[in-house]
């Protein structure tokens, strides 16, 4: 289990860590990776299955059932949407 | 917590999964590597979520009693297959639909969605009883991640319909008041959702006292973003994903999920400092953006009529912006030979050549300070003569132009010369710079020019202002050419 400082520590070092990987971005990235990161925050879809699958209860069922519905709309939402943004890059790499 | 039981194959895959994201996100902040990046990130997603889904089973085992396990995990396994296959089918749908053009309002919505689902999260864990069992960090960062997530999921539903034009910004009676009536009970209902036993004060289950506080929750993102005008949407949008961002790393917190502490963390902290710069790019401050719901309305739309803001850009992003565009037209006068500058703007030419642009430098007839001074510079820099056109030659051009670079020319691409009549210079034929799709101006203060008289095409709406001396903004444009 980790315990309170360990997270803190996690907290603290992916912080900087996500400063530092933003910090030189071109405008016209802005958008698409805005679109990007929160892709990556999809990740609650892991946190949403597990969660489904313990919950006991018709209660906690449904709660669970909405918030992997929510978490799958993120990730390939984020996805695709992204990926979109991204394929006007593609072609001038093409012709450099 | 059952959760803490993963297997090594788990944590390991985790581990994986969380570095494919870290670096996807470091790859997608620069145009060459951007579509890899995501490439990646998409990779460390399927990894994580495949792994995880392999290992439900056994959760669920864990999870249930004996007796319930007579209804076989399979059934479990098949709802949560529904429910991926609920989300993930629309989401697939619109995403790939949509016009590019509706895109903003699509991830305002996919973003609100991973608030709402942290939220979901949260409140499982609080109905179940889990997250009341280990220390009292559980229970405050399980709240918070719920109640962050639930305002995100609540002002980019907002944020949606406004951009998607169906939804002004009305004005409420007495906003204010209801906001902070609002946000009073809230934070009543956040402590009360942390200490359980506070429900059975006020004869509610922790389970309705749980449901109201995420339905205020929504309510109060609703009611903070509707008074944000649409233009402003994409820096409200970024805000609320770097906090939805923080609500999943908090929830990973309280399901003791490492990728997902990570994950979120990172979104979290990114996602602040790309807001920032979002602000920043669009000339608006992100403090005023949020007041805006507090405040008064009226100061934004005098700021358009009455006083005439400049726009400033960083040279590093026009650079980019020049390097990722069709069809450049560039307008040199006399500020570049004034700084010695042609040499390196010649350089940064070719470079935007081998990316791919088309570049062509519009020479206005007293460009300079004598008639022909610019072409003669040009060539002495080694700028070949069929690059080079006058102002008859390549006037009509300028409508079709991604971006027009203007570097230290005034006068000769002042609009005023064409419409107000009382300027100096009415009827001088200008360069139509203001008609390019974006202009950018390189110069050296805000002032006016050489003849003292204001231009309009710096005030404009598609004009993007570079401060600075044409040699050393040139400089810094090579540079960030080589690090694209």
């Amino acid at each position: 289990m980790m315990t309170g400082f360990v997270a803190l520590y996690i907290f603290m070092i992916a912080a900087i860590a996500g400063y530092e990987i933003i910090s030189r971005v071109p405008v016209i990235l802005h958008t698409p990776l805005m679109s990007g990161s929160n892709f990556v925050h999809g990740i609650v879809l892991v946190g949403a299955m597990v969660v489904m699958a313990e919950a006991r209860g018709p209660l906690e069922l449904t709660v669970g059932f909405i918030g992997v519905v929510m978490a799958t709309s993120n990730v390939v939402g984020g996805y695709v949407s992204t990926e979109r943004m991204l394929e006007m890059f593609k072609s001038k790499k093409e012709n450099a | 917590m059952a959760h803490t039981s993963m297997s090594f194959a788990v944590q390991a895959s985790y581990l994986i999964a969380t570095l494919l994201l870290i670096v996807g996100l470091k790859r997608m902040s620069s145009p060459r590597t951007a579509r890899n990046g995501m490439l990646m990130a998409g990779v460390g997603m399927l990894l994580a979520t495949v792994v995880t889904f392999a290992y439900l089973p056994g959760i669920y085992r864990l999870a249930s009693s004996a007796a319930e396990q007579q209804g076989a995990w399979w059934h479990r396994l098949i709802l949560i297959v529904i429910a991926i296959t609920v989300g993930g089918i629309p989401a697939w749908w619109s995403g790939r639909r949509v016009p590019l053009t509706e895109m903003p309002q699509m991830v305002a919505i996919y973003n609100g969605l991973g608030g709402g689902a942290a939220a979901a999260i949260a409140a499982v864990e609080l109905y179940s009883g889990r997250a009341y069992l280990g220390s009292l960090a559980f229970p405050v960062i399980a709240v918070i991640g719920a109640l962050v997530g639930a305002i995100g999921l609540g002002g980019s539903i907002i944020a949606f319909l406004k951009l998607q034009g169906l939804m002004g910004s009305p004005r409420i009676i007495a906003r204010n008041f209801i906001n902070g009536v609002l946000a009073i009970i809230l934070l009543a209902l956040t402590i009360a959702s942390i200490f359980p036993h506070s429900a059975s004060y006020a004869h509610l289950s922790v389970d309705s006292l749980v449901g109201i506080f995420l339905i205020v929750s929504l309510l109060f993102g609703i009611l903070i973003t509707l008074p944000i005008g649409g233009a402003d949407m994409p820096v409200v949008i970024s805000t609320y994903n770097a906090c939805i961002g923080l609500a999943v790393g908090f929830e990973g917190f309280v399901l003791q999920n490492p990728a997902m502490i990570i994950a979120g963390m990172i979104v979290g902290a990114a996602g602040t400092l790309l807001t920032v710069l979002m602000a920043k790019a669009m000339n608006r401050s992100f403090f005023n953006i949020w007041l805006s719901g507090f405040g008064d309305v009226k100061a934004a739309e005098a700021a358009g009529g009455v006083q005439q803001v400049m726009k400033s850009m960083d040279p590093s992003d026009a650079a980019a912006t020049m390097a990722y565009s069709e069809d450049v037209i560039v307008v040199p006068g006399y500020g570049l030979a004034a700084a010695q500058a042609q040499h390196k703007l010649w350089e940064f030419v070719q470079m935007l050549q081998k990316k791919g642009v088309r570049v062509r430098f519009a020479i206005h007839p007293v460009a300079g300070r004598m008639p022909g001074h610019m072409s003669v510079l040009l060539a002495e820099a080694g700028v070949p003569y069929d690059l080079i056109f006058d102002l008859e030659e390549i006037n009509s051009d300028f409508a079709t132009a991604d971006v027009a670079l203007v570097i230290g020319a005034n006068d000769v691409v002042n609009p005023a010369a064409r419409t107000d009549k009382s300027s100096p210079i009415y009827g001088m034929p200008i360069l139509n710079a203001d008609q390019a799709r974006q202009v950018m101006v390189i110069k050296r203060g805000r002032g006016a020019g050489f003849s003292g008289i204001e231009n309009q095409l710096f005030f404009g709406d598609n004009t993007q202002m570079i401060f600075g001396d044409a040699q050393g903004v040139i400089s810094k444009m090579i540079q960030a050419l080589k690090e694209l």
